[in-house]
């Protein structure tokens, strides 16, 4: 048996790391709180242009922009959104194992494709592999405002338009509740698959289709974007949380085994000075 | 006085939301005026004040791009930024004008640094004069 003196070296600095980890979970639970209610005041945002260009583009027959159109794919790219560090649960190996899992079942070659990486878990783990990698951003704000993250986005539908590649996915992490998120696949562009309005308005256009078309769409590919940016902060934060909360509960359990083998520890010494202090106190008779 | 609900949203969030009169704002192609009533159409917005009449007073917003869709009963203005003129931070815009002007006096630069530049201070500019307006 371990000597009192290392056992409650154990215990004490297992309490120190029991403190650091539940000061990071209310961090996290604060950051998460915030980082979802930025989730849920996007959705309206979201729904609303959903519905306009889902009307717009099931509504008229002669709309053609280049990002409705689907070209032939010479190259393809991936949008990943992983977070900036680790200490958050399975969160960026989900990610990570998926896109594998996707590059492997469609592409023979890494010229196939090309990754724009959001987050530097994700770029340092790709870059190490030696993939293609077209942009990438790291260090976000925790609670990114749409201004901030514009750059990164029209950025990445320029890549689009200019015929850097011909499709877009993105591999994000859906926030469903605090302990359920889905790595989620989605195509963005070229946006083929709209869900038509529910009842679609006949508008009139001024000036005319085409250019609506030109401010509507990419304001809509960078809001899915967003949308999954968003949605990926608010997963990040609750599984650093759970993770942490994991941890906390590991190290008070520790805390307990620990402190129980220090108490026989003690009694054993106490009851071995006893048995000595008998024995000598009967040789003295 | 009959009146049409008027919601401006952006991605972070709702900003504005109300029944008026009227609502005037610069589109891409010209000044538009929207009453109750109008047949339903698309807009791009360019960047300037929304305007918006209620109950004898106007309210002013400005808006940063993005689109207006009208409704009979609903104008809905999509914008990726959007402030009402009360909140308008004015030492920020005015340090942002100065930040664009500088910019733009610099020579030898991309194109496209340069319309950026050029729409960091329409933005400024307009954020400046609608704050200033409401006054």
């Amino acid at each position: 048996m371990a000597s009192l003196r290392e056992i409650k070296g154990r215990i004490n600095s297992t309490k120190k790391t029991s403190q650091i980890t539940k000061a990071m979970q209310m961090v996290s639970t604060s950051k998460m709180s915030r980082a979802e209610m930025n989730a849920k005041s996007f959705v309206p945002y979201m729904e609303k242009i959903q519905e306009v260009v889902g009307s717009i583009a099931h509504g008229t027959t002669d709309a053609v922009h280049p990002m409705l159109i689907h070209r032939p794919v010479k190259k393809s790219a991936y949008l990943v959104i992983t977070g900036d560090r680790g200490l958050v649960g399975a969160y960026n190996s989900n990610i990570i194992r998926r896109v594998n899992q996707l590059l492997q079942e469609r592409h023979k070659s890494k010229d196939e494709y090309g990754l724009i990486t959001i987050g530097r878990v994700g770029r340092d783990f790709y870059k190490k592999q030696g993939h293609n990698i077209l942009l990438e951003i790291t260090g976000l704000n925790d609670h990114p405002n749409f201004n901030e993250v514009q750059s990164i986005t029209s950025k990445t539908v320029d890549m689009f338009s200019d015929g850097t590649y011909d499709e877009l996915y993105i591999i994000y992490t859906h926030y469903i509740s605090v302990i359920q998120h889905d790595v989620i696949v989605k195509k963005v562009l070229p946006l083929t698959d709209i869900a038509p309005a529910a009842k679609p308005f006949i508008y009139e256009f001024e000036p005319n289709v085409e250019e609506i078309l030109e401010v509507l769409l990419p304001q809509y590919a960078e809001s899915l974007i967003f949308g999954a940016l968003l949605e990926s902060k608010a997963s990040e934060h609750a599984s650093s949380m759970m993770a942490m909360k994991n941890a906390t509960d590991n190290a008070m359990e520790l805390i307990n085994t620990l402190t129980i083998s220090y108490n026989r520890a003690r009694q054993a010494q106490i009851t071995q000075e006893i048995t000595e202090i008998v024995a000598g106190a009967s040789a003295l008779e | 006085m009959k009146t049409v609900s008027v919601s401006i949203v952006t991605p972070d969030g709702p900003v504005y939301e109300s029944d008026v009169e009227m609502v005037s704002t610069k589109a891409a192609s010209g000044e538009l005026g929207i009453l109750p009533g109008h047949v339903p159409m698309v807009a791009p917005l360019a960047i300037g004040a929304v305007r918006l009449k209620k109950d004898g007073h106007t309210d002013l917003v400005a808006v940063s791009g993005g689109f207006l869709e009208v409704r009979p009963d609903k104008v809905t203005i999509l914008a990726q930024a959007a402030e009402n003129a009360n909140e308008i931070d004015i030492d920020r815009a005015i340090r942002a004008k100065q930040r664009a002007e500088e910019r733009l006096r610099k020579q030898k630069q991309s194109e496209i640094d340069y319309r950026r530049a050029e729409l960091a201070l329409r933005r400024a500019l307009n954020r400046i004069n609608v704050a200033q307006n409401a006054r």
